[in-house]
């Protein structure tokens, strides 16, 4: 049981995240990349603060700084030197694993003998019980404010950039500058799931983002697939599928590790498990009209 | 008012594609004149409506509206003065947001969009208000996303966004192109009430000479990046279809 407990904490963790992946794929139409390295810079910053004596709370705060300035730097080079956003972004990403290497100053920091944001609350006598209850509060001020935000006239301006920029741009709205608040608010979140992953786990690792993206995206589509099946138009509910989605994503690894799955396959199993969460709905596509 | 003077724009200069698109142009919008421009694909029409709308910048000469030089100014910023409807009705408005939404974003042009909630109760009257006067029954859909809209309809909500909020100049980029033939007319004639009504200073660009003829008070035809014909209200009374056809009859 504990086993699952622990599915839906990590799945908590990567709530920012998922939800940042939903503002840049879904919502800007950006395929970023720089969510690999955003969220380790996110850890890293958080072990470094940490080790530095700031509060596990400012620690996050500087953690999302952080993913803030990486998203900035993926939109500048995107929309100023005019490359694909999907190049800029892997720039980005290459860049920051040396930048994270440098402010880490190894390879591997644990954090176990420092104090983390789980235990402030303090309600349960269980360690798992504490770190669910900030998890899902932290979450619910996420939906909260990231719903606000997308229904205020900022927001829709947003959501426009992504839809149509031609339109928008008729409204009076500078495209580039949205599109570089729209990074860094997607990567700051991104951090900040780095930050809390690091927290949770006792440690920052260089090596944490390689293939986050990817499960990201997996939570983001099945997230997508519920949006679209009960045909929500409304931005919190939208948000609160792309949770249940990471929930999903997480809860199946969890079961493929239980079932007998070998760790180390466990980056293939999850590639494996997006490509069937992609190709399932084509695959039942092309089946019903070769039936027609 | 906006005047055009010694306007001039290149495409691929320096290169054996190189194009003169516009050619030393010279042009004086008064205000509350609808202006309809008529020529061959390549004359220069559409470059003539995007160097307006500042989705590209002249190489050469200046462009004055009220007196303020807006040659330099990106799209976003004319935006306040200058309205655009496109020739694709899919461009003009964002598909996955609400008719609301975009009649917000519309409402707010050339303001800055802060972090507020803006389209209460009031807003939903004032726009259910507006758009009941299209007569295509949208104003009870206020809450369905664009995208599930005809192109007709979102074009004629285009129309309407577009002066939503004060515009000096508002600009038609064949806007019937790409719909059916009773939308097309259903969406001109909204176009020719919305001009009359607010007394708007309009440019249309388009290819259907039943068009040109049938709206405006001006009528210009355009060949080579230059106008080569300029008809004032009573001289374009005067023309006929065979006789605007005949100016495209080059074999």
């Amino acid at each position: 049981m504990d086993f699952y407990i622990a599915a839906v904490i990590q799945a908590l963790c990567f709530g920012p995240l998922v939800v940042g992946l939903f503002l840049s794929m879904k919502i800007f139409n950006i395929p970023d990349i720089t969510t690999d390295g955003s969220y380790t810079l996110g850890a890293v910053i958080t072990a470094v603060g940490l080790s530095q004596g700031y509060p596990p709370m400012v620690a996050l705060l500087l953690a999302m700084g952080g993913g803030a300035l990486a998203g900035c730097c993926t939109a500048l080079i995107h929309t100023w030197v005019r490359i694909h956003a999907l190049l800029a972004g892997i720039l980005v990403m290459t860049a920051l694993y040396s930048v994270n290497l440098v402010l880490l100053g190894r390879s591997n920091m644990p954090l176990l003998d420092y104090p983390d944001v789980f235990d402030r609350l303090g309600m349960f006598d269980s360690v798992d019980g504490n770190t669910l209850s900030v998890l899902l509060l932290f979450v619910l001020l996420l939906l909260l404010a990231m719903s606000y935000l997308l229904h205020s006239d900022f927001g829709i301006a947003l959501r426009a950039t992504g839809d149509s920029e031609p339109m928008i741009r008729a409204q009076g709205v500078n495209t580039t500058r949205m599109k570089v608040y729209g990074l860094a608010l997607s990567n700051a979140l991104v951090a900040w799931s780095g930050g809390l992953m690091a927290q949770f786990q006792g440690f920052a690792d260089i090596n944490m983002g390689i293939g986050i993206v990817i499960s990201g995206l997996g939570a983001v589509i099945i997230g997508d697939t519920l949006i679209n099946f009960m045909k929500l138009r409304s931005m919190l509910p939208m948000l609160v599928c792309i949770i249940v989605g990471v929930v999903l994503f997480q809860s199946v690894l969890a079961v493929a590790l239980s079932a007998g799955v070998n760790p180390s396959l466990l980056k293939l199993t999850t590639a494996l498990l997006v490509l069937g969460i992609i190709a399932l709905p084509r695959v039942g596509g092309a089946l019903q009209l070769t039936k027609r | 008012m906006l005047q055009l003077q010694h306007i001039t724009k290149i495409f691929n200069r320096g290169k054996a594609t190189k194009v003169v698109a516009v050619r030393d142009l010279n042009l004086r919008l008064a205000p509350a004149t609808f202006t309809v421009v008529v020529g061959a694909n390549g004359s220069g029409k559409s470059t003539l409506l995007n160097l307006i709308a500042g989705s590209a910048y002249p190489d050469g000469g200046t462009m004055l509206l009220n007196g303020r030089e807006v040659h330099r100014l990106p799209d976003y910023r004319r935006s306040r003065w200058i309205g655009r409807v496109f020739q694709n009705p899919l461009l003009g408005t964002a598909a996955s947001l609400s008719m609301l939404d975009n009649f917000r974003m519309a409402a707010l042009r050339g303001s800055t969009k802060w972090m507020k909630l803006g389209a209460g109760s009031t807003f939903r009257k004032q726009v259910a208000e507006k758009v009941a006067t299209l007569g295509m029954g949208l104003e009870n859909k206020l809450t369905q996303p664009m995208g599930t809209l005809s192109g007709g309809q979102r074009q004629a909500l285009t129309l309407l966004m577009t002066v939503m909020a004060d515009v000096d100049i508002l600009l038609l980029d064949e806007p019937s192109a790409a719909l059916d033939p009773r939308s097309a007319r259903q969406v001109m004639e909204i176009a020719s009430r919305l001009i009359a009504e607010d007394h708007l200073t309009a440019l249309l660009v388009t290819h259907n000479i039943n068009e040109a003829l049938r709206y405006g008070n001006r009528l210009i035809q355009m060949e080579n990046g230059e106008i080569i014909r300029d008809y004032d209200e009573a001289a374009k009374r005067a023309l006929d279809h065979s006789t605007v056809v005949s100016w495209f009859d080059y074999f």
